[in-house]
């Protein structure tokens, strides 16, 4: 009952943010085929490089390709849904967190719904593209594991990110505005979680394990998806970021704790 | 010319400030650049040495990239100039008694100059000290190291002159926030930024070389380090200058239309 | 009703200054100023009432409000609104508050105003009948008939503060705040807006407490006054007794003005508030 009302309101928040932004349709459609070719782009550039050599540590160029349509799908989602973080420091600036605190409804669900952006999805097709050509190039045996598996991935990945963007808001409650440092796990993470995370080496391998849990949706199913292990057990580490995303919203909530006692 | 010397100061002076509690802005482009160099060391192992630029090359490219990122970003540019356009303060500037383009023109250079300059310093410092694998080498000798400085500054001409166009074009159009994200977009891959224009097929590097973005950050940071060599950088340094006049004055010509759009608006 | 006990509320500001030096300094080592910007402050109101809050800009007003909105956390002392505390289970509290800031708005600048309403409905899960009443009644009352269908960003000042006014009010409230209501507002929509508050009074007994700066609002709107100057209470009574206090300031400085503003500022000074 209430979780079907929350997704009626985010709905509705969804709505109200399109009906906004499809005021500026130009703007909107520019917006779109902006990040399209941001995206696009980074695409090429693997086509560009895998013309001298055709694989990588183990990889093929259609593995690669699967991977880096993973992370940017999951990315895309992330912000699509998560973008109210990215803009959290606004809010609390402009005094429009102090406006959601006066509302009968949960705090994450203004935060996120209010900059629900449609415009995000650009990446997307980009994503689907190489998702295509991926999936063409690898000699996946497809079925309901790998499908989950895949799936997984994705959806693993996008919450991954919405924590990491969550983190990042979290910050504006101790007045650090400097959030370079968390770009890079963010952005860092799209740009460099293209390739798979063990080309990088032992210790980044480490660090995308155990601090932040990239490996969980990337590097260990990964190496299930493509056939590299018989290890059926490595499908279901995206379950993994559960834990991860309850962190961050235990931080988050210590934030909103922190923020109500100083102020801004 | 004193009054754009001011503006430049200004710029300068904040940016400055901004910039001293940037630590961690150092540490991300230290990671950021790192992440990238094992990328490549990867993909020269896998293809045997076999690359269009040697490895230490590219590493030193890369580095050059993080030092002086802020240099040739097309993206970041000057938020006050969009805000000032999108809402109309651009009013109070026409009421100085400047031209508008030089002044944006030497702001802009002010505020890069000054901000590349503190970013890269620590940068540097860092990057020649890294593990031999991915350490930047020093300049290849005297002559290319001057002609990198001689190239460094006609490319940030060239930059900074688009990004002029780019600014222009506000007065053009309701959303210049979405052509912002097409044009800059495009020309970070196309200027070698995504990754460096010797990777590019032959056919596609032709076209490219055709447009400004190739004598951006292309041709100083290649011939730092040791890419671009010998009598292939005299071409390379002419059609820097040839483009540099043409954008200025295609941002000129651009502007004195868009002065004449602003008075009959009336801002 | 409202108690507002013996609250006390400072904050550690962060000193900066200026210079490269002074910047580098502070990377390392930063000090701070403890600013007390509620200083034992108590009053209480009684439901249906409309009270003034009077004083400079920094004397504690906004996080007067903040505490007795849920926003802020008291650091002691006791607040007590309708039997709830503010800052405790804030979705239940919230529910009875409306606020209304003169400076932002909570209307969505691209849609219909009538399309924020909406959203505002489904926040406060407003059942559709009872939302079609109120709607009906502000409408009428505030004259909304024709800037329902029109998206904000194309409403001037005036007419966007009474959709504001009407967005606080659409669930019911027992208790309304305004910040500065009619700050740049025209001479008809301040009448309007002043009219309005108290016919909302009136018929609904709403509690209003009322911030400005502009003594004309205290005058039509009020009855009673509390003047607030650095972190605390200077004065508590209707606007008569400020009056008389401005007029024993007046006479120390042998001023012969009459002017509200003037009377004001003067009390200001005596009191060393500024």
């Amino acid at each position: 009952m209430k979780i079907k009302e929350t997704i009626k309101l985010y709905v509705k928040y969804a709505s109200v943010c399109t009906q906004s932004v499809m005021q500026y349709k130009l703007s909107f459609l520019l917006m779109i085929i902006g990040r399209f070719i941001l995206a696009f782009s980074e695409l090429i550039a693997i086509q560009f490089l895998f013309s001298g050599f055709s694989q990588i540590k183990d990889y093929t160029y259609g593995d690669v390709l699967l991977c880096f349509s993973i992370i940017q799908m999951s990315f895309t989602f992330a912000e699509l849904f998560g973008n109210g973080f990215k803009a959290f420091s606004g809010m609390v600036k402009k005094g429009e967190f102090d406006r959601m605190m006066l509302r009968p409804c949960s705090l994450l669900l203004q935060v996120m719904g209010t900059r629900f952006e449609i415009g995000r999805t650009g990446p997307l097709l980009t994503a689907l593209i190489t998702l295509a050509l991926g999936i063409r190039h690898s000699q996946i045996t497809w079925n309901i594991l790998t499908v989950w598996t895949m799936a997984a991935m994705i959806i693993g990945g996008t919450f991954l990110f919405i924590g990491l963007f969550m983190l990042e808001a979290s910050f504006c409650f101790f007045s650090i505005e400097d959030t370079s440092l968390i770009n890079v796990l963010t952005y860092g993470a799209k740009t460099h979680g293209k390739y798979p995370i063990d080309i990088y080496g032992k210790g980044i391998l480490r660090f995308c394990t155990y601090v932040i849990p990239y490996t969980l949706i990337q590097y260990y199913p990964l190496q299930f998806l493509l056939g590299k292990t018989r290890s059926w057990y490595l499908a279901f580490c995206p379950l993994g970021i559960i834990v991860f995303l309850l962190v961050c919203y235990f931080i988050w909530q210590f934030g909103v704790k922190h923020y109500q006692s100083c102020g801004s | 010319m004193k009054k754009y010397y001011r503006f430049f100061q200004l710029r300068f002076a904040t940016g400055m400030q901004y910039r001293m509690a940037s630590v961690t802005a150092l540490t991300t482009q230290l990671i950021w650049g790192l992440m990238e160099c094992l990328a490549y060391k990867a993909i020269a192992e896998a293809s045997g040495g076999n690359l269009p630029m040697n490895y230490s090359s590219i590493v030193t490219y890369i580095w050059l990239k993080e030092a002086l990122l802020v240099l040739f970003n097309t993206w970041a540019a000057d938020n006050e100039l969009f805000a000032m356009i999108a809402n109309g303060d651009i009013a109070y500037e026409l009421c100085r008694p400047v031209s508008i383009y030089s002044m944006w023109f030497s702001r802009t250079i002010g505020a890069r100059i000054a901000e590349a300059i503190m970013r890269c310093i620590p940068v540097l410092l860092c990057v020649f000290l890294m593990p031999k694998a991915y350490r930047m080498t020093p300049p290849v000798n005297r002559v290319s190291f001057l002609l990198f400085l001689l190239t460094l500054f006609l490319a940030l001409g060239i930059t900074v002159t688009f990004c002029m166009i780019v600014y222009m074009l506000c007065f053009f159009t309701i959303s210049p926030q979405g052509w912002r994200m097409v044009l800059t977009g495009a020309v970070d891959f196309l200027s070698g930024n995504i990754i460096p224009l010797p990777f590019f097929p032959k056919k596609f590097l032709f076209l490219v070389e055709l447009s400004p973005f190739a004598y951006m950050q292309n041709v100083p940071f290649r011939i730092y380090s040791g890419d671009l060599v010998g009598a292939e950088i005299y071409p390379c340094i002419f059609k820097q200058i040839f483009w540099l006049v043409t954008l200025m004055f295609l941002g000129i010509v651009l502007w004195k239309q868009a002065e004449k759009r602003v008075i009959l608006q009336g801002g | 009703m409202i108690e507002f006990q013996d609250i006390c509320k400072s904050y550690r500001v962060a000193r900066r200054e200026s210079g490269i030096g002074n910047a580098v300094k502070s990377l390392f080592k930063r000090e701070y100023n403890t600013i007390h910007a509620i200083n034992h402050i108590s009053f209480s109101i009684n439901d249906g009432e409309m009270i003034g809050l009077l004083g400079p800009n920094g004397a504690g007003k906004s996080s007067t409000i903040k505490i007795l909105s849920g926003i802020l956390t008291p650091d002691s002392g006791t607040c007590l609104v309708n039997g709830q505390v503010p800052w405790k289970n804030r979705k239940a509290y919230v529910r009875q508050i409306g606020v209304v800031f003169g400076q932002r708005s909570q209307l969505w600048w691209d849609v219909p105003v009538m399309d924020s309403f909406e959203l505002l409905q489904a926040i406060y899960s407003i059942p559709a009948p009872r939302y079609r009443n109120r709607l009906d009644e502000l409408t009428q009352l505030l004259h909304l008939e024709d800037l329902l269908k029109t998206p904000t960003r194309q409403l001037s000042l005036g007419q966007r503060m009474r959709c504001e006014i009407a967005a606080s009010l659409l669930h019911e409230p027992r208790l309304l705040f305004l910040d500065e209501p009619t700050i740049g507002l025209d001479a008809v929509s301040k009448v309007a807006v002043r009219g309005f508050i108290k016919k909302m009074n009136e018929e609904h007994k709403t509690t209003v407490i009322l911030t400005t700066h502009d003594m004309q609002d205290i005058e039509a709107i009020t009855k009673r006054v509390i003047l607030i100057g650095k972190g605390q209470k200077l004065l508590d009574g209707t606007l008569e007794d400020l009056r008389l206090e401005a007029a024993s300031a007046e006479s120390e400085t042998e001023s012969s003005e009459t002017d509200i503003d003037h009377m004001i500022a003067r009390l200001y000074e005596k009191l060393n508030i500024m």
